[in-house]
């Protein structure tokens, strides 16, 4: 049963960043039907972007900080303005291929330029254990979740409660309209951009110290997280966060009562029922639109 | 005038192509990218090392040696196609790969081209098929997890073992010989965790472990997942000592999981932190050009081009079809030969014999605490 307990927390906190990463997924698909193959590039990105400011002599804190500038300049406003709206006009799929391609290029120039073994990390989070009913769970554990849970409320909050959050809605929903009543909807497409490289840059300086900075570090964490929006509802920012954390636990139970060799092909299962059972996800509605 | 001029020229011409002719040319297929390029970046890195050094010293019998490196990237199938290419070009001795995996497909190739294949593969199994080509630069299984499973059973007095290892050619190889001895000398294996190659999360795994609360953990895995388990384990307060190979104690592990490696054991049959005088002057050479510490597969490069050196040396001509028939039963001096680092024997099966050090993890660094003999 303890086994049990600190398999949930565990699978908690790798789901809340999987979550993190899938609402990036859901909000560039609703405000500019991008669906990014390159997510998971971008969630390795960042890391060596904070540990080139660190070899240049930054110190932790200012690299995390330039670091997230650097990704909101690279993977938002760079990513929109020279591979999404060139290829925008073109359709959906040639913008989905050409992320597949950019993917690519990131692994292959963060191989070059760094190296292709993996590196340290430092951690935000405190090491060491606090007692939960009981039971042991690492402060790591719970930090990963407490920083994701803020960051996707505050999420929530500029979305719903700010007339910005409401301009960003009526973008995506209806543009035409929302152009004519008034609406930047370029500028709130933009903004979803930045808020994508913003989350993708906190999951990076949340997993990187756990899963160490490699150019390859990408592969499962785009996977994950896609698999992740899917299953929520890949037109719901809550079914985002609701299929990552369910995605986390899920592959932890797999891999402690399944087998560890099979632990990858269950959230696949999953994903497979989902679709022919219920398409729109777990939390999705069919033929709507919003974030 | 002019014709001495032109007669000097050709001379020139022809003396510059003979020595190009004469240079004795190695082929490298290893790791360079994938799981394994900490792996074929230090073997790699101890090849361009040793050669350097030789050819500074005026080569191989009056020859100088040249080396190609292929990537493997870490993938059996790359490493056959590298493999088949390096052959083509006719090198006098394969060097690596470095992945039992990709030995075990290539191997097969460099055997019927009756090329000697010098890698740095440690499964078991890879010395037990009767190819008279493959040699070995550290311990197979076979000698090395005896080793470790008395050490687990008479040192660290543990009743229990919990056993993770990765599930592939190399992990499994070692398992089922550590397994076998555990069981020999009485003591219980209460886990046995596979894991994949590359795997990222380590929580259930780990959770696994102190659900069976084992007196002791043998771990053995690649470098980068021996350093994320470690983490884990120390994330989640696993207490039980931990005992492994080279994988689990090495240099670019503790880089990457820094405190959590401290305590940590292993039996290793090369280290750069050994009591010799040789390895520390080679680690002293080595971290010059490179600029860090090289782990164990530097240390593999390094001998195997030295290996090529002594067998070429011993046979007194450059022949190919000969190398391998010379090394077998081959004792190499470090008196002799001191590229060589230890007194080393190869046996008919391309073993090698060799003595070994048991290390631990002490604030970051590998602390030898006992040295284990040659065993003939």
């Amino acid at each position: 049963m303890s086994n049990l307990f600190d398999l949930l927390v565990a699978g908690l906190a790798t789901g809340a960043i999987y979550a993190l990463v899938a609402v990036g997924f859901t909000l560039l698909w609703q405000t500019s039907q991008t669906i990014n193959f390159a997510q998971g590039e971008f969630v390795m990105l960042p890391a060596f972007l904070m540990l080139a400011a660190m070899h240049a002599g930054a110190p932790f804190w200012l690299a995390i900080i330039l670091g997230i500038l650097l990704s909101m300049i690279l993977l938002g406003l760079a990513f929109k303005l020279l591979l999404v709206d060139p290829m925008m006009r073109h359709g959906v799929l040639p913008l989905a291929i050409a992320t597949m391609a950019l993917a690519i290029g990131l692994k292959e120039a963060v191989k070059q330029f760094f190296s292709a073994e993996a590196s340290p990390f430092p951690s935000i989070l405190p090491t060491g254990d606090v007692s939960i009913l009981g039971h042991a769970v690492a402060l790591q554990s719970i930090g990963v979740l407490v920083v994701a849970i803020f960051a996707v409320i505050g999420l929530t909050t500029l979305l719903n409660r700010t007339s910005l959050g409401h301009q960003m809605q009526a973008a995506a929903q209806n543009p035409t309209v929302a152009r004519i009543i008034g609406v930047p909807v370029e500028r709130m497409i933009l903004l979803t951009f930045l808020i994508n490289a913003f989350l993708v840059a906190l999951a990076s300086l949340l997993i990187t110290p756990i899963y160490l900075a490699k150019f390859s570090s990408g592969e499962v964490l785009g996977q994950a997280a896609f698999i992740a929006a899917i299953v929520g509802g890949f037109n719901q920012v809550r079914g985002a966060i609701a299929g990552g954390l369910l995605i986390g636990v899920l592959d932890n139970l797999a891999a402690a009562y399944v087998s560890t060799q099979y632990r990858a092909a269950v959230p696949m299962i999953f994903l497979i029922a989902v679709i022919l059972f219920r398409p729109q996800g777990l939390l999705g509605r069919a033929e709507e639109r919003t974030v | 005038m002019k014709s001495t001029l032109l007669v000097g020229a050709l001379l020139t011409a022809m003396t510059a192509t003979s020595a190009f002719a004469q240079a004795i040319k190695l082929a490298d297929v290893a790791e360079l990218s994938g799981g394994g390029a900490t792996v074929g970046t230090n073997w790699k890195n101890g090849i361009d090392l040793a050669i350097e050094d030789i050819n500074a010293k005026g080569g191989v019998l009056g020859r100088k040696l040249e080396v190609t490196h292929a990537d493997s990237q870490s993938n059996p199938g790359v490493a056959r196609a590298q493999v088949q290419k390096a052959l083509d070009a006719e090198p006098y001795v394969l060097l690596g790969p470095g992945y039992s995996g990709s030995v075990k497909v290539t191997a097969p190739l460099a055997a019927e081209a009756g090329i000697a294949q010098i890698m740095g593969g440690e499964a078991a199994e890879l010395t037990q098929a009767g190819n008279k080509f493959l040699f070995r630069t550290s311990f197979g299984q076979q000698s090395s997890m005896p080793k470790v499973a008395k050490y687990i059973h008479d040192e660290m007095k543990a009743k229990t073992v919990a056993v993770v290892w990765v599930n592939n050619d190399f992990g499994r190889g070692g398992r089922d010989v550590v397994v076998k001895e555990l069981d020999r000398l009485g003591s219980k294996v209460v886990a046995d965790l596979s894991t994949e190659a590359g795997q990222a999360d380590f929580a259930a795994d780990v959770g696994k472990i102190k659900a069976a609360n084992p007196d002791a953990v043998f771990v053995y895995l690649n470098e980068e997942e021996s350093a994320r388990i470690l983490k884990e384990l120390k994330r989640q307060g696993v207490t039980a000592p931990l005992m492994g190979e080279t994988t689990l104690i090495g240099q670019k592990v503790i880089e990457l999981a820094g405190d959590a490696a401290n305590g940590a054991r292993g039996h290793v049959g090369l280290t750069t932190d050994a009591p010799v005088d040789l390895i520390k002057q080679f680690r002293e050479k080595f971290s010059k050009k490179y600029n860090y510490v090289p782990d164990h597969n530097g240390l593999k490069g390094y001998l195997a081009v030295y290996m090529v050196k002594a067998t070429t040396e011993k046979m007194g001509k450059v022949d190919p079809k000969k190398f391998a028939d010379t090394l077998h039963g081959l004792t190499i001096k470090a008196a002799d030969e001191p590229g060589i680092l230890m007194d080393v024997t190869f046996s008919d099966t391309g073993d090698i014999d060799r003595q070994s050090f048991l290390v631990e993890v002490v604030e970051g660094k590998q602390v030898v605490k006992q040295v284990l003999p040659k065993v003939k």
